[in-house]
């Protein structure tokens, strides 16, 4: 340490740790167009983001790492002589933010002119989404720590050895132009997230929500804790097509590689899987799927990166794939209407639908494994990735917690398998889902997900565990 | 910067702070995109912030600010020291470390031209050719290109004494045709894929890469990948571009070696690992000729794992990883060291930014070149496939059983090269693949290559790492295992 002592000490800690509020934001918004205007700026775009985010790590029954963020960005995107270039910065002084300006402008000047730059978007309308928990904002270290401390003496006293994380955070964002746009969301978010370990065995459990009250860790932690004593001593099974029940964090972390095949840009640059397949059967007759920003089990601003209004879209009708989702940009190409799921300009890649909602069934975990009559219940998969992209095959492995069921019940654990599957055959395959619930994995972001039991999944090779 | 570092200490030591060390950083990228003959993305960020890490009643606290008054980094300071007396709470032990020197110093990476004071006209224009180029070959139906430049400046100082300030510069660049016909979607990159080569240099890469050259058989090999012919299924020999071995050398060494994952600090996320703690020196980890070092020195390359001291203030290090094929040493930091009884830190705590916590990182973990020329590697082998680009990457989270894809095969008989093969994939289990391992190119085929989209973490931190490989030949692997299930 240094010899010299500080001055000043009497500093506030967390506890008067907040977000700033939507008034400051939309007066640093304010100030940044008003830069952008004298600097020569024909339009502009402000984005401000704040964050707070805690987490608390633990792993061999002890907390090991515990941190806090606390952050502000400002990026701003000029469109002058039909080109535009986006700066970001931290720094909130008046000089910062005119250099950024002025560097936006810079950047901008030095690129040929752009083909199809649309002026920036008018005024909008949004509906309200109320995704904000005081209760998540004010949970404290102490609070987060004395809840993991619980699940790790559960896992002491069962001569077990836990690791996860929990973590706590806010985040307000505003974004305008100079065409009068404005617009501002805020939120909080939870996650518990915990790794049962039983000698050579593992197990998971996770969940994710706006509430911290939506989920218990003490019930996810003895939820991993009962099901890593059935994953051991696992015996290996030989190589090849087997039923799976994927929990819906398995189903989603596979699923969730579609996503960006809805992009209206994909298709236009011929890199999604659905290029000559709209209209026609794809999946199964049970398989639809929305994007649905309002839904009440998913998170997220009810904008986009432009500041369009995100618009519920029915991308997948029985099987057939009915819709796509456009930015400003790729609608204006294709001559349809913007459904407000454009990235921040400026970029390559366009849109995105980013709240897939899957319709879900009557059936349930227990009801799949129980008409089950050979197959294998997954817990968790992972380091997907695409192997072929038109195909959609998808390689990965199995993870903390495969089981076999035979006739109907669960009969132990099973060594891990690498699987090798073409997501659309898996989704023309389905023989149950079980009720749409707020999943959470590890490969893609949140959303509403079934459990869903697929035949004929192919498994190619086994590991040694 | 170190009046803010050092008032941080301070504050952090009177609330009660054993230990504590803070970064201030400022963080500067460009990013440049085109796409089919049109600018994409044309962006520019800095970041600068603290973030310190404090050890108080046994545990560790971080807490980080962009907020850079005095006032600002006081209260992150307090912060950080409540969160650490927070951790106390769900202890099972007291943090203990191995010692390690204070160190006063400043370094720069080397570069010879500066990359953000090179007109970005000239930039986008290369970009812009290079975009054309491609784009000639018929078939090709998406053309992409990039660049990136960042800047890092960081100033360490910890409660020992050490004040450091490190600035690194890092250049990358690729190009990658994309081909979609009948119903198949092929692609070509240069000189990697997902987003090409990046190391610590300046412009002078981006100079080196002769874009413009490469570009025309990029774009007629991602067309001609149509009309080729599908990689067989069957188990034989294997031949590695070096830009394939340096990823899989990352899965499945890298990640291993990692002592945090060996530990199960990683278990709930990115895993543990299968080499524990009784195989070190033991465990024959591949054959005689394999040889790998994590060398984070700049003396090894300009790799993106290069730098004078780690994020925890340890001097660089050359660590024998495997010599002579047998398993000899970790990725460590000061804390983990101390764990199995290791005398001092091999330095390899990184951290993303001001905002994240050092964690263990691989630095450059590279494979000694070897004695054979690459045209007599060819010739020599009389019935192989040659596998080059990456196109898919997947292991488990023990880092045993792995699987790779590449965007171009080839398939060699009687010593040459005789016909393209398309979807070229293999898999493995890590030991057995290495002790398979037969032949390794010279010094003359060897190249440092930049891995910049390292994902480990929670909150996730995105680190570049450095992989030096040549071209190198494996016996008896399983090839064509991605499409064996169609």
């Amino acid at each position: 340490m240094s010899a010299k002592a500080p001055t000043n000490l009497k500093t506030k800690t967390h506890e008067s740790r907040a977000l700033s509020g939507e008034r400051r934001l939309r007066g640093i918004i304010d100030d940044v167009l008003r830069i952008a205007k004298a600097a020569g700026a024909e339009e502009a775009e402000v984005h401000v983001d704040e964050v707070l985010d805690d987490l608390t790590r633990f792993a061999n029954n002890a907390i090991h790492q515990n941190v806090s963020e606390h952050g502000i960005t400002v990026s701003v995107r000029t469109v002058a002589e039909g080109r535009t270039s986006r700066v970001t910065t931290n720094r909130l002084d008046e000089n910062s933010l005119r250099a950024a300006v002025d560097a936006a402008l810079s950047l901008a000047a030095s690129q040929p002119k752009l083909a199809h730059l649309l002026p920036l978007p008018q005024r909008q309308k949004y509906r309200a989404v109320r995704r904000f928990a005081k209760t998540t904002a004010a949970v404290t270290p102490q609070e987060r720590a004395r809840a993991v401390r619980r699940a790790c003496d559960l896992a002491v006293k069962r001569g077990q050895v836990a690791a996860g994380i929990f973590s706590t955070g806010q985040s307000l964002s505003a974004m305008g132009n100079s065409r009068g746009l404005f617009a501002a969301y805020r939120e909080t978010h939870a996650e518990f997230s915990i790794t049962m370990q039983e000698a050579a065995a593992a197990s998971w459990a996770k969940a994710n929500a706006g509430d911290v009250r939506q989920f218990d860790p003490q019930q996810l932690a003895a939820r991993a804790s009962d099901k890593v004593h059935l994953a051991v001593d696992a015996r290996e099974l030989p190589t090849g097509k087997y039923t799976v029940i994927l929990e819906p964090s398995a189903a989603l972390d596979l699923v969730g590689f579609l996503f960006y095949d809805f992009a209206a840009t994909a298709l236009a640059d011929k890199r999604s899987c659905l290029n000559g397949r709209m209209g026609k059967p794809l999946f199964g007759k049970n398989i639809t799927i929305a994007d649905d920003a309002y839904h009440p089990l998913q998170l997220g601003a009810p904008y986009d990166g432009e500041g369009m209004p995100r618009e519920k879209v029915l991308l997948v009708d029985h099987g057939v794939p009915k819709n796509l989702v456009y930015s400003r940009l790729a609608a204006k190409l294709a001559r349809k209407t913007p459904t407000g799921h454009g990235f921040m300009l400026p970029n390559e890649y366009g849109e995105a639908p980013m709240n897939l909602v899957f319709s879900g069934g009557d059936s349930s975990l227990e009801k799949m494994i129980a008409r089950t009559d050979r197959g294998l219940l997954v817990t968790r998969i992972w380091y997907i990735r695409e192997v072929d992209p038109y195909e959609k095959i998808m390689t990965g492995m199995t993870r903390d917690g495969l089981f076999l069921v035979e006739k109907g019940r669960v009969r132990g654990a099973v060594r891990n398998f690498r699987f090798n599957q073409s997501l659309l055959e898996a989704l023309r395959n389905v023989e149950e889902l079980g009720p749409a619930v707020r999943a959470t994995g590890e490969e893609a972001f949140e959303m509403v997900v079934p459990a869903m039991k697929i035949r004929d999944f192919h498994f190619t090779e086994v590991t040694k565990f | 910067m170190w009046d803010l570092a050092t008032h941080s200490l301070d504050v952090a030591k009177l609330r009660g702070a054993s230990y504590a060390d803070v970064r201030v950083m400022h963080l500067r990228q460009r990013d440049l995109t085109t796409k089919n003959g049109q600018v994409g993305t044309l962006a520019q960020s800095e970041s600068t912030g603290l973030g310190i890490r404090v050890l108080a009643g046994g545990a560790w606290g971080f807490a980080s600010t962009d907020r850079l008054t005095r006032d600002g980094v006081a209260a992150c300071a307090a912060h950080a020291v409540s969160i650490a007396k927070a951790s106390a709470l769900a202890k099972r032990r007291d943090v203990s470390m191995v010692p390690e020197a204070a160190f006063i110093d400043s370094w720069q990476s080397p570069f010879q031209k500066d990359p953000f004071e090179i007109p970005l006209e000239s930039q986008l224009a290369l970009l812009l050719a290079a975009d054309a180029e491609m784009r000639r070959s018929k078939g090709v139906t998406l053309t992409e290109t990039d660049m990136q430049f960042r800047s890092i400046d960081s100033w360490f100082a910890s409660s020992l004494g050490s004040r450091i300030h490190q600035r690194k510069i890092i250049s990358g660049c690729g190009i990658v045709a994309t081909a979609f016909q009948g119903d198949e979607i092929q692609k070509r990159s240069y000189p990697n894929s997902f987003g090409g080569q990046h190391v610590l240099a300046g412009y002078e890469l981006i100079e080196s890469l002769d874009l413009l050259k490469h570009a025309p058989r990029v774009g007629e090999e991602a067309a001609a990948l149509h009309s080729a012919a599908q990689c067989p299924r069957l188990t034989g020999t294997l031949l590695l571009g070096g830009s394939q071995l340096g990823l899989q050398i990352h899965e499945s060494v890298g990640h291993p070696i990692e002592l945090d994952r060996v530990l199960g600090e990683e278990a709930n996320f990115a895993g543990t690992s299968f080499l524990t703690l009784e195989k070190l020196h033991k465990l024959r980890y591949g054959s005689d000729i394999v040889n790998v070092v994590a060398d984070a020195r700049i003396a090894h390359g300009p790799g993106l794992g290069s730098f004078a001291y780690d994020d925890e203030g340890v001097p660089a290090q050359c660590t024998d990883i495997i010599k002579d094929g047998i398993f000899r040493g970790y990725l460590s930091n000061r804390e983990t060291a101390k764990l199995i009884g290791l005398e001092r830190s091999s330095g390899t705590m990184r951290t993303e930014s001001w905002n994240r916590l050092p964690i263990i990182r691989m630095t450059n973990i590279s494979l000694k070149p070897g004695e054979w020329a690459y045209d007599d590697l060819i010739s020599d082998t009389d019935d192989g496939i040659l596998m080059d680009t990456n196109k898919s990457w997947s292991i488990d989270d023990r880092r045993y059983q792995f699987q790779f894809s590449t965007e171009i095969g080839w398939e060699i008989k009687g010593g040459k090269k005789v016909r393209m093969l398309k979807n070229p994939s293999y898999g493995g289990i890590t030991t057995e693949f290495w002790n398979s391992c037969d032949a390794i190119c010279s010094a003359k085929d060897w190249a440092l290559w930049g891995t910049p989209n390292c994902g480990k973490g929670q909150p996730m931190q995105t680190m570049g790492t450095g992989h030096g490989a040549s071209p190198a030949r494996f016996r008896n692997v399983q090839i064509g295992t991605a499409f064996s299930g169609q």
